[in-house]
């Protein structure tokens, strides 16, 4: 399975410059999660790739070709759309023959290859149904299928669970992730939903604007943001990022916000430490605050608010904090939360080790 | 010259009628001025229409000696198959006694090769316009466009020179590549309207698959197209079994129409009119398109392309 790289991508329409100059790296057998808002260029970058849109210019290769010229069915990849796009007037089996009918493949192997997808993915008694008379996700599943017996290097899927509802987009997740466990394609798949890209990848690169934010595994994207886009962006409910002002006056870095809370660096280690009184943002995660009223090994700051909601979605109560004139979310097991009220006044700590400092200026992590 | 966007509204009536909402409770209506004024008027238009169709269909069935006696609103004293025998097969036309089935046998013929060559280039020309990268597809449209609505007459005389320059002239073939000719634009860009609007990933999973430009149009376009196909040859038939002028011009003696025939046959010069025979003829001449849209009309399926998308 080839590795997949971008270099120098520079796509406009007319004057709009979409995607500039921009460089990326898949690995070989790497799940790349391409993850951005909507118009960030996500779905322009694999459309590249899959040759439906040319690039201005620059080089796209797939393993050692260089396939910024050819015809999409030259490249040797295969995709799977959002509407699934299974081709109405043909049964199932028709739709994955396609493909294969289209490589002059003998009729044995094209047989051999619909069977074979048709068992990994429980096709059997659809195979002759037409694309009208499945559901969502049996179609979702006959669009991975038509893509499986191509036996393509490189997967591409765009947003292909997106229509599906949440129960079945939880299930096709995990049959997604399976079926690169166990055939270990490049698989490029883009999204706009953070679970998935948490789940599934093992890359993700978060665009925003056209430009890669940050590109790193699932576990570095959320643990190390490296900017302020990237820091919202991921995780849900969103960190709490609140302004404050660097100080190192007391001998150790701490960070006085601007409603008079002080918190503690002292447990963050700062790639470059910044000036005294510099604008900084401190961001804090959620679910790594203490229970209500509780506390941490080690505090970075307390927060004394008042809850202005609770919401129980289950597994975990998000509690939202009054703090100066927006919310503090917290989230905290629902047991701790149960006997909370609107109105309450609760203490929360937020530990040290896992703190987020950006620079107000220019927005990136310190 | 038929028109050929009149076909579309029995398209949209169609698609309409599922989701035509239900006034309840409907007012109960009243009898007024008003309403008694739009319905005189409904029935007059009414008769309008019917009153002639009516006299056409009993004239056709009378024998002279009853027509001979005027009250042309009566019904048959004798009904007779006799003046549609004598139209079919013995009515004169200019100096040949055959009867309308020549020209009947001539529209056929013209009728085939044009709705052949008109159809299959308009579809793949539209489907080329539609989903590929035509270079000046946005000028060529444009011309089309322009093309669609240039009357035929303009352009009568230099076609006539360029089917006699192709060796055609006066024959069925005339006939017929004139048809094809002057209908491929408003054809072609009917079939760019219908596949402009097939799903955009449909085509980009086509590519990927297989990239053919003539695999992809006959595997997948072509199954998808069968509403406008039926649109298309009822709009394509209707207006090629009518046509006069093209026929006269382009036929010569040895490949008139039907319509020539008839008009041949009614306006014979010598002997008496046989009203009756002229009726029967004009009846007949009426009737294939008719039929055509009888029969097709049960073909306008809907939402062929259901399920290629989400639902």
């Amino acid at each position: 399975m080839p590795n997949v790289s971008f270099e120098h991508i520079n796509k406009s329409y007319g004057n709009l410059a979409v995607l500039d100059g921009l460089n990326l790296d898949v690995e070989d057998s790497d799940f790349l999660v391409l993850l951005g808002p909507s118009g960030c260029g996500k779905t322009t970058l694999l459309n590249l790739l899959a040759g439906l849109v040319e690039v201005t210019s620059g080089r796209i290769m797939i393993g050692d070709r260089d396939v910024t010229e050819l015809d999409p069915k030259d490249r040797g990849l295969a995709m799977v759309f959002q509407s699934y796009a299974l081709y109405p007037t043909k049964t199932v089996r028709g739709n994955l023959r396609f493909g294969l009918a289209a490589r002059k493949l003998d009729a044995a192997e094209i047989e051999r290859r619909i069977a074979w997808a048709s068992n990994l993915l429980q096709l059997d008694p659809l195979l002759g149904r037409k694309p009208a008379q499945l559901s969502g996700g049996q179609r979702q599943r006959v669009a991975i299928g038509r893509a499986l017996v191509k036996h393509a290097d490189v997967l591409l899927f765009d947003e292909p669970l997106s229509n599906l509802d949440a129960k079945l987009r939880t299930e096709m997740r995990l049959e997604i992730k399976k079926l690169h466990d166990e055939l270990k394609p490049t698989i490029v798949y883009v999204t706009h939903d953070q679970i998935e890209a948490m789940t599934m990848a093992t890359k993700i690169a978060v665009m925003n604007g056209g430009e890669i934010q940050q590109f790193g595994s699932p576990d570095e994207v959320y643990e190390r943001p490296q900017n302020l886009f990237v820091a919202g962006f991921i995780g849900s409910p969103q960190m709490n990022l609140n302004p404050g002002v660097f100080s190192l006056s007391t001998g150790h870095p701490l960070a006085a916000l601007r409603s008079g809370v002080q918190v503690d660096l002292s447990g963050y280690a700062f790639g470059h430490t910044p000036q005294e009184g510099e604008e900084i943002i401190v961001g804090f995660r959620p679910e790594h605050f203490s229970a209500p009223n509780g506390t941490v090994a080690e505090p970075a700051a307390t927060f004394d608010l008042t809850v202005k909601i609770i919401e129980r979605t289950g597994s975990d109560t998000i509690l939202s904090l009054a703090y100066e004139d927006r919310l503090l979310a917290v989230r905290t097991e629902p047991d701790r939360a149960s006997a909370l009220h609107p109105g309450d006044t609760v203490s929360v700590a937020y530990p040290k080790n896992k703190l987020n400092v950006f620079a107000a200026g220019s927005g990136l992590r310190l | 010259m038929s028109d050929p966007l009149a076909v579309r509204p029995a398209i949209r009536l169609n698609a309409g009628t599922q989701e035509k909402p239900v006034l309840f409770p409907r007012r109960k209506s009243r009898i007024n001025g008003r309403s008694v004024a739009v319905l005189v008027f409904l029935a007059m238009a009414a008769a309008f229409y019917c009153v002639p169709l009516y006299v056409l269909v009993v004239t056709s069935f009378k024998t002279m000696e009853q027509i001979r006696q005027g009250a042309i609103f009566a019904l048959p004293t004798e009904w007779t198959w006799e003046p549609w025998n004598f139209a079919w097969n013995e009515a004169c036309s200019g100096i040949t006694c055959e009867g309308l089935k020549v020209g009947f046998w001539n529209s056929v013929k013209i009728l085939i090769p044009s709705l052949i060559a008109s159809i299959s280039l308009s579809a793949v020309t539209g489907y080329a316009l539609a989903l590929w990268n035509v270079r000046w597809a946005g000028t060529f449209l444009f011309i089309l466009f322009m093309a669609a609505f240039v009357p035929f007459q303009i352009i009568m005389f230099p076609l006539i020179q360029l089917t006699v320059h192709m060796g055609i002239y006066g024959s069925l073939w005339a006939v017929a590549f004139i048809h094809t000719v002057m209908t491929m634009p408003i054809v072609t860009l009917i079939f760019r309207n219908y596949y402009k609007d097939i799903p955009d990933e449909l085509i980009k999973a086509a590519m990927i698959d297989s990239g053919s430009f003539w695999r992809i149009f006959g595997e997948i376009i072509l199954p998808m197209s069968a509403n406008i196909l039926i649109v298309v040859l009822i709009m394509q038939i209707t207006h090629i079994w009518n046509d006069y002028l093209i026929g006269v011009t382009f036929g010569g003696p040895g490949g008139q129409p039907m319509t020539v025939n008839l008009a041949n046959l009614v306006t014979v010069s010598t002997g008496t009119v046989s009203y009756n025979a002229n009726m029967a003829a004009a009846l007949l001449t009426a009737i294939p398109p008719l039929v055509i849209y009888f029969v097709l009309g049960k073909f306008f399926v809907q939402g062929i392309s259901a399920g290629a998308i989400k639902g």
